[in-house]
């Protein structure tokens, strides 16, 4: 290694590890706060690591406050709508990247017009609508209005994984006696589980940490998610915030543990071997 | 075991035709081969007997009954791609038993029809492992196997050696070939490869543009070409084609090339005098002799040694040929040779290119 490229190298990697710094500085400030007990939190000023740690703010998360109801409502709504998502776009990226249908570019078209409105400008119409049908203040009306902001890209994105598997493999299966179906079924969705998982986490993280439309359409703390929860820490004349950083720790928990479930999907090149290579 | 029977079959996509009414009555147990150079059809023609695409217009029918409406499911065929196409999720086994487990086959007829296939193919100690964890060689073995362990009506192969290396491809083309042999089913083999064409096939069929060229044995289309496009087609190296007249002649009828160089035909054709024509002579026919011998003068361009024999570039008038020789003393010829083209080894084509016969 010659000395241009050793420098190289190590500029490289401090630039990684600035970056990785610059990431996670947030998420340990979290961490540090919900930690740090009340009376040092503005008498010791800004420091790495209080003087003393206490599991205070959590305890009283958990027994006292409504958290544990936003959090199972949190769990409830991305958890369906991750489900009905990934099903909704598993199917229909399987169409689009299959067959050839009539109006198919129309329907590409209007799927990628919705995507290009900022969602503020739909809370009003939207709450419009759901209001007469009872849905709002509701889970239900959330998890719908959530499925259908991600199915567009969520089909795009599960079009983008069927494309990527050979066609061959399904007309295999159907000469091996297979109808479509079953060879969806049987051979190509097997192959995709790599972006399901994808799928999944993105659509399930979108719904898990969405604050305009739960905030729009939820009044009330029995259908509130957690990211609308968090605001109850803000009170007209003081903010928690130990309390609610360690809410926040608490949310991430869901998060983190979903991606250490299907990061070995995620990373996995399962058509490897399929044909020729 | 099944024939099969394709009757004026055509395909469109849009407004492109790429088949133009293909006829063809195969026989139950005969070994087919369709050959062409890509974009003639072939696969496509294959593909519409699997099931894979839909039939534009004709009837296609398997042991007598008219599957153009059938599912692939329906059609109890077989097919071995060219990219394999085996299940990576699925084990080699499990890949070979597909089809039977759909078709709610026993445990046990299972169980004997994988191991018995797997025996045939040398496949035993592979039967646990994915595809991704075999070779080349061994993939193409498991994408037969998996065609053979149930008994179809007939086997579809859509150039399935293409993607061996050379020895590999000659090994697996002897074993398909014995396998057909063994089993005596119904086969339809596409390539690209004549020298696939010419050793797997009872019979080749020949396509070029969405039309058959020629259909019959390999030795057929080998000394009695229909047109141009099968001579140069069919051989390696390919048939020489000279343009030429026809000169009806006093003794003997004969060609006049473009320098005058006058070539004795074995017959006399029913041409008119003059009427241009090609004539055609496969390299290893042409008889070579040194510049002081007899026969047309020759210039040497360029001498490919291939260990078996040795081909040489040759020019004759600027007008470019080939010959093939075993004799090694030909190694060093040039610069000038002589050369002779034996009458009974001409193969006359008239201006559409047109095999002519009488």
């Amino acid at each position: 290694m010659t000395a241009k490229s050793m420098v190289l190298t190590v500029a490289h990697r401090l630039a990684i590890l600035a970056y990785i710094v610059f990431a996670l500085f947030p998420l340990f400030w979290l961490l540090k706060v919900s930690l740090t007990p009340n009376d040092l939190l503005y008498s010791e000023g800004v420091r790495m690591w209080p003087s003393r740690v206490s599991f205070d703010h959590f305890r009283f998360v958990v027994a006292h406050s409504d958290f544990p109801i936003f959090f199972r409502n949190s769990l409830i709504v991305a958890g369906s709508t991750a489900i009905v998502v990934t099903i909704l776009a598993s199917l229909s990226g399987y169409a689009l990247s299959r067959f050839a249908f009539r109006a198919k570019y129309w329907i590409v078209a209007l799927m990628l017009l919705t995507q290009m409105f900022p969602l503020v400008m739909l809370v009003a119409p939207i709450f419009k609508m759901l209001s007469p049908l009872g849905l709002t203040n509701s889970l239900t009306g959330l998890v719908i209005v959530y499925s259908a902001f991600n199915v567009p890209f969520a089909t795009f994105l599960m079009q983008s994984f069927f494309d990527g598997i050979p066609k061959d493999l399904e007309e295999a299966a159907k000469i091996d006696g297979a109808t479509q179906f079953t060879a969806f079924r049987q051979i190509i969705l097997p192959l995709t589980l790599p972006g399901i998982a994808a799928t999944i986490g993105f659509v399930f993280t979108a719904a898990w940490s969405e604050l305009l439309f739960a905030l729009m359409l939820i009044s009330g703390n029995d259908a509130a998610t957690f990211p609308v929860g968090l605001l109850s820490f803000v009170s007209k004349f003081s903010v928690d915030f130990g309390q609610m950083m360690a809410a926040g720790v608490l949310a991430l928990i869901p998060a983190c543990v979903f991606f250490f479930l299907i990061q070995r999907y995620l990373v996995q090149g399962l058509t490897a071997g399929a044909v020729k290579g | 075991m099944a024939s099969i029977d394709i009757q004026d079959i055509r395909k469109s996509y849009g407004a492109v035709q790429v088949l133009h009414g293909v006829d063809l009555n195969i026989r139950d147990g005969e070994f087919i081969v369709l050959v062409g150079p890509s974009g003639c059809g072939k696969s496509t023609l294959l593909r519409m007997i699997a099931g894979l695409e839909e039939v534009t217009g004709g009837d296609i029918a398997i042991a007598g009954k008219r599957v153009n409406d059938l599912a692939p499911k329906d059609r109890d065929i077989a097919m071995v791609f060219q990219s394999y196409a085996l299940y990576p999720h699925m084990s080699v086994a499990e890949n070979m038993s597909y089809s039977l487990r759909l078709r709610k086959t026993p445990r046990e007829r299972i169980q004997s029809a994988v191991s018995a296939a797997a025996s045939k193919l040398g496949l035993d100690p592979l039967l646990e492992r994915r595809p991704k964890a075999l070779s080349g060689g061994q993939r193409q073995r498991v994408a037969m196997g998996r065609a053979i362990v149930r008994q179809p009506k007939a086997f579809l192969f859509d150039e399935p050696l293409s993607n061996l290396d050379a020895r590999l491809r000659e090994q697996m083309r002897a074993e398909i070939k014995k396998l057909h042999g063994d089993l005596g089913a119904t086969s339809i083999y596409v390539t690209h490869d004549q020298i696939e064409a010419m050793t797997l096939a009872d019979r080749i069929v020949a396509m070029h543009g969405g039309v058959v060229q020629q259909v019959g044995s390999p030795l057929d289309l080998y000394d009695r070409p229909a047109n141009l496009f099968v001579a140069g087609f069919i051989g390696s190296p390919g048939m020489n084609f000279l343009s030429a007249h026809y000169v009806p002649g006093e003794n003997g009828a004969s060609v006049r090339l473009g320098d005058g160089t006058l070539i004795a035909l074995p017959q006399k054709y029913t041409l008119a005098a003059d009427e241009p024509v090609t004539v055609g002579i496969r390299p290893e026919h042409v008889e070579l002799s040194d510049a002081d011998g007899t026969g047309v003068d020759a210039g040497v361009e360029l001498i490919e040694p291939t260990g078996f024999g040795t081909i040489l570039h040759l020019t004759h008038h600027g007008l470019p040929f080939k010959v093939f020789t075993v004799d090694r003393t030909h190694l060093n010829a040039g610069p000038a040779v002589k050369v002779s083209f034996p009458p009974g080894h001409l193969h006359l084509f008239d201006g559409e290119g047109d095999r002519v016969t009488s």
